[in-house]
């Protein structure tokens, strides 16, 4: 089930928070929301998925909060912002997308506590708002690219229609590799690996 | 609901840019009706699509909610169309916490849908489809999204950007 009409509009770039080499044969982009079940059901599949593919794979995070459905998704994606300013921006990630249903202000200044930032510099640009133009300039440009729910992920600026479980991106992300510039052996998944991430996604 | 294979008749039916939108007077509410007529003069998005309650964050009308500011920037009004009764909207829309109508195509069932075009009478329900129409009442841009993929708001943004001047002058 794929479309060919919606494709990222805005390259990803210096602006943007990266995983893996600016060479790397793909980039896989995700427009995500912080409170989103789904999403969070998406992180463990995109963290498997970065692991099996080595340096063939390039992951980029883009905010897209659902604020009208989720409550604390937007402070949840400045304080990645506020984290990213003090060069946290993963570990802030990985924090909220571990702790989806503690997004609350004290709770995220715990998690940056934990993770030694500057916690007095942090609440300041969450009660500010310092980031909100930011995470909304990541969320229209998500609207301007065809996003249409969360998470919405492109493949090398196209968007994957479809399912996002591991065999699903893999599979997409090796096809959009092109055949023989990515070895088989690398990107394919075992059995082992297979169930223990698809029960992981179903207790989410 | 029926498996997409991308293509559906409707591709061929759907109501073509440069024809007059149809009027139709539909319930909003169990007690309210809007019609096409009433909004005169502002661009309307109209969005045909299957069924309330698709899941929570994929939902095209969760997409559309978070993008009103965006929309009315072009002073464009949204309108969301199913055969869902209004009761069945209302709840829905509470859900949401929509702040758009829902429009219920529900007696007789899919009439609106039918006169646009597109209506999928071997499910009983409408496409995911989308007009902008715009201050005269004219379509100006359509398309049908394979029913099973939502298509999203980027061709809506750029059908009502090339509405301008007027949707120009509003971004000021």
């Amino acid at each position: 089930m794929t479309t060919n009409s919606s494709m990222l509009t805005l390259p990803v770039s210096d602006r943007d928070h990266v995983q893996g080499s600016a060479t790397a044969l793909v980039t896989l982009v995700e427009y995500g929301d912080y409170e989103c079940p789904y999403c969070g059901r998406a992180y463990p599949i995109v963290e498997e998925l970065r692991r099996i593919t080595g340096d063939k794979l390039r992951f980029v995070f883009r905010n897209f909060p659902l604020t009208q459905i989720h409550e604390h998704a937007e402070i949840a994606a400045e304080s990645a912002e506020a984290a990213a300013a003090q060069d946290r921006f993963w570990e802030m990630h990985h924090a909220l997308f571990t702790h989806q249903n503690a997004l609350d202000a004290a709770h995220l200044v715990q998690y940056a506590k934990r993770l030694g930032l500057d916690a007095a510099l942090f609440s300041r640009a969450l009660g500010e708002h310092t980031f909100r133009r930011r995470v909304h300039e990541d969320f229209l440009s998500g609207a301007r690219s065809g996003v249409n729910g969360t998470p919405t992920f492109f493949i090398n600026g196209m968007r994957h229609d479809g399912p996002f479980d591991l065999s699903t991106l893999s599979d997409a992300i090796e096809r959009a590799a092109g055949s023989g510039k990515m070895s088989g052996e690398r990107t394919k998944i075992s059995e082992d690996d297979r169930e223990r991430l698809d029960s992981k996604a179903k207790e989410n | 609901m029926s498996s997409s294979n991308g293509l559906t008749d409707s591709h061929a039916t759907a109501l073509k840019p440069g024809i007059a939108a149809p009027d139709f007077r539909l319930p909003s509410t169990p007690d309210q009706s809007v019609s096409l007529r009433e909004f005169r003069g502002r661009p309307v998005v109209l969005v045909f699509y299957p069924a309330d309650w698709s899941p929570v964050c994929g939902d095209q009308t969760t997409l559309y909610n978070e993008l009103l500011p965006e929309f009315h920037r072009f002073d464009a009004e949204v309108l969301g169309i199913s055969v869902d009764g209004a009761w069945c909207h209302l709840a829905f829309a509470h859900d949401r916490k929509l702040r758009f109508p829902l429009l219920a195509d529900f007696e007789p069932k899919g009439a609106v849908a039918r006169e646009y075009g597109v209506y999928r009478s071997q499910d009983g329900f409408c496409e995911r489809a989308l007009f902008v129409i715009d201050s005269e009442g004219v379509i100006r841009w359509s398309y049908v999204s394979p029913v099973g993929v939502n298509p999203g708001a980027d061709g809506i943004l750029s059908a009502l950007e090339s509405l301008a001047p007027a949707a120009k002058a509003m971004e000021q």
